[in-house]
């Protein structure tokens, strides 16, 4: 299965098994999605399981929100990670807070997806990486897979956890692990091992991260597309490092970096979102605090520019192969 | 005002910006004459399956069941038994009654703040006895009205609004931010009116399933200028979800009349015909026309004809909270000028006419209702009132971390740690 068909597998499953969970979002029903991961959903559990929703974000996430209080488990599509503000409030002041506020009596068991980074020549309004402004907020999860097997596993375990999660999907490798290499030719799925997915129900653990390459010279940390070009970048330059795919940002799985950069005693944090108090800022903090007596050299940091996505200039601004081996030579210079 | 940096075009008219003012100001003399008040019993009453467009002069005008002689007329006549009328009229008066002694509590310091609802206790008290009891309310912070009609004991409420070790939400809420699921009340948010289209969302839900209970979403006048207003009104349109949806107009959203939230134009009912839903605009000091329209909507919602919007037309007698001084916008006297009277002293009338009250009962209704209240405030100050040392807290300090997520995460767990360290320094 490629990213799309692993992650519609996953609805399959779960609408089947469990009749409180539900699908909606912005062409979500009878269309299943601008990127079809809802394909042939409605039809299969009827448009009250499955369904279309008005264009308006905060109503969405507010009403997933008003479902979940009832005991539903609402799946809400936000069609593109940059149009995920309007409904900002409803996340941060609600979603995140109602367990809290009713110390315990709701909770919010409800999964926002949303496709999300640059590399498709989206513009603006279609290639941005929102995730630090969600793991910012004290009561949301956030996870973002790199492949089609944890896609499926990691969003049924996120339908199935009882926390508000944010579900952010990188849809430059929803139909191939995109390496950064952009005037190569693009590897489809099914080349790769994880393509491998099984039909049936399955979980991947939220929290846990996962060692992509062993190896010995440096740590490299990255989640979504930039795993793939991470592991690019570090086969060309020929270099034993080690790449991690944090798989969840909150609750971090801090035990498998710190092993890690104990071990090597370097370390390249890596994203597409823009550097200024990125998600990096915070693992390079992290990495600092716990295992600065191991480290070698500073914790360097590639990530996009502090600047709009600009559309013609896509593969000026992306973080790809060059940014990230200069990141990785600094570190092993030092 | 001419701005000289404005570019000159002499044959064109120059712009100019309308920012609405209320009718009167601090000094001036409130005079309400020129509102327009139908005649109670006037305006019709439709079938529960009526469109909107039958529905459309509700929106104008003023459901009223009361008239000037404090006799029920016309269509919209619940035609309660004296029982529950005096029901509604014990939940107005002990909310009265709570709200005064726990305003008395936050000025001696015994709290950090608090919000009466005091000429709007009709609007609450009326609807909880119309909606089921199984019903799930999405209230504004001026809705303890609803909790007090289905019985909540009072000293939780108290204890919650000193926010001591009695306190079920762990001192975590800002006061009056009440929440009981057993009592169907949703907890109350301080960021307005993101609770509305959540009732939506409750009442879709309860459509999938296909139970039979409906929501109701509140919110004030100012708030329907919130986006959020606009996503619970189009969702409840589109999905015809079992809503009620209750809009308290009472005139003020802390200092800026509702002018300032368009009511200026249109009512607030009629926002609702936009959306090709009724809309029903109700005397809200008139708890027998509050019952009976809250009524009507519940009948609807329930019965698959879909939701409806209700404006409670009312007036907030009190400041907007303890941190509010209403002398700074509006003249002293406006709540007493308020041409629709006051909803206890109505339905006390209304009573009396009918020969199911007297003055008497009355006076021993309130000192019962008072003792009610002064002994649950004993008991619920037992349990403490808002500590404000540094580290004499009422609630064990490593609750702080829990209930942010369901399994504690290493992070906060090592922040639970690190203050309890923090704590013990300060204290050695």
């Amino acid at each position: 299965m490629n990213m799309i068909q692993a992650l519609n597998s996953a609805h399959d499953v779960m609408l089947g098994r469990d009749s409180n969970v539900v699908a909606m979002g912005e062409d979500v029903g009878y269309f299943g999605g601008v990127f079809r991961v809802t394909e042939g959903l409605q039809k299969k559990y009827g448009k009250t399981r499955v369904f279309d929703t008005p264009i308006a974000e905060n109503g969405i996430v507010a009403t997933a929100i008003g479902m979940a209080t009832y005991g539903l488990r609402p799946i809400a599509e936000i069609q593109f990670a940059d149009y995920i503000y309007p409904a900002y409030d409803q996340i941060v002041s609600e979603a995140a807070r109602i367990r809290y506020r009713t110390a315990g009596e709701w909770n919010v068991p409800m999964v926002i997806r949303s496709p999300y980074g640059g590399g498709i020549f989206g513009g603006q309004t279609h290639s941005q990486s929102p995730e630090a402004l969600f793991t910012h907020v004290a009561g949301l999860k956030t996870v973002i897979p790199s492949n089609p097997y944890d896609a499926k596993g990691l969003l049924i375990a996120a339908i199935e956890d009882d926390d508000p999660v944010l579900f952010f999907e990188p849809k430059r490798i929803y139909n191939g692990p995109f390496n950064g290499f952009f005037d190569r030719p693009m590897v489809p799925w099914a080349k790769h091992q994880s393509s491998e997915v099984p039909d049936d129900y399955y979980k991947v653990p939220l929290g846990k991260a996962k060692v992509v390459r062993e190896g010995t010279d440096v740590t490299v940390l990255a989640y979504g597309t930039m795993v793939h070009v991470c592991l690019a970048t570090v086969e060309e330059m020929g270099i034993d490092a080690e790449v991690i795919d944090l798989r969840t940002l909150v609750p971090l799985d801090i035990e498998t970096i710190e092993e890690s950069v104990r071990k090597t005693g370097r370390c390249v944090v890596v994203h597409e979102a823009t550097q200024t108090t990125g998600f990096g800022a915070e693992l390079v903090a992290l990495i600092e605090e716990r295992c600065f007596y191991s480290l070698e050299a500073p914790v360097q940091r590639a990530a996009g520019f502090d600047t709009p996505y600009p559309h013609s200039l896509e593969w000026a601004y992306f973080p790809g192969p060059v940014r990230i081996g200069t990141a990785i030579r600094k570190t092993l210079e030092d | 005002m001419r701005d000289n940096d404005a570019p000159k075009k002499p044959n064109r008219p120059q712009l100019s910006l309308h920012v609405p003012e209320p009718p009167f100001r601090p000094g001036d003399t409130p005079d309400f004459s020129s509102l327009e008040i139908p005649p109670a019993g006037a305006a019709p009453k439709p079938d529960i399956t009526a469109t909107m467009a039958e529905t459309e002069q509700l929106a104008t005008g003023l459901i009223r069941v009361l008239d000037d002689e404090h006799k029920a007329v016309g269509p919209w006549d619940p035609k309660l038994d004296p029982d529950t009328l005096r029901k509604i009229l014990r939940d107005m008066i002990v909310v009265r009654i709570f709200d005064d002694r726990m305003y008395r509590a936050q000025r001696q310091g015994k709290t950090s703040f608090y919000m009466k609802a005091t000429g709007e206790e009709a609007v609450s008290t009326a609807a909880a006895a119309a909606l089921d009891r199984e019903d799930m309310n999405f209230p504004t912070y001026r809705q303890q009205g609803l909790l007090i009609a289905r019985g909540y004991p009072l000293v939780e409420m108290m204890c919650q609004v000193y926010s001591n070790r009695g306190d079920k939400l762990n001192g975590r809420q800002l006061p009056v931010m009440y929440a009981s699921k057993e009592l169907g009340f949703f907890s109350v948010s301080g960021n307005l009116a993101t609770q509305f289209p959540q009732a939506v969302g409750w009442a879709m839900a309860s459509a999938i399933k296909g139970d039979s209970r409906i929501a109701m979403g509140w919110i004030g006048d100012g708030s329907t200028a919130e986006g959020d207003f606009h996503a619970g009104m189009t969702f409840a349109s589109v999905y015809n979800a079992p809503v009620v949806l209750g809009i308290v107009n009472n005139q003020w959203a802390i200092s800026s009349f509702s002018g300032i939230a368009g009511g200026e134009r249109a009512t607030f009912a009629q926002r609702a015909i936009g959306y090709g839903l009724p809309g029903l605009r109700v005397d809200g000091n008139d708890a027998l026309a509050v019952y009976s329209v809250v009524r009507w909507a519940a009948d609807r919602a329930r019965s698959n004809n879909g939701p409806a919007v209700i404006e409670f037309f009312t007036y907030r007698a009190s400041a907007h909270s303890t941190s509010d001084d209403p002398s700074g916008y509006r003249p002293a006297d406006e709540a007493k000028a308020w041409p629709l009277g006051d909803p206890i002293e109505r339905l006390k009338a209304h009573l009396i006419g009918i020969g199911e009250w007297d003055e008497e009962r009355h006076q021993a209704l309130e000192e019962e209702c008072s003792a009610e209240v002064r002994s649950a405030q004993k008991e619920a100050e037992r349990k403490g009132t808002l500590a404000t040392t540094s580290i004499d807290f009422p609630h064990d300090v490593r609750t702080m971390f829990t209930d942010v997520y369901a399994e504690m995460p290493w992070h906060l767990k090592e922040e639970q740690d690190a203050m309890v360290a923090e704590l013990e320094a300060k204290r050695r």
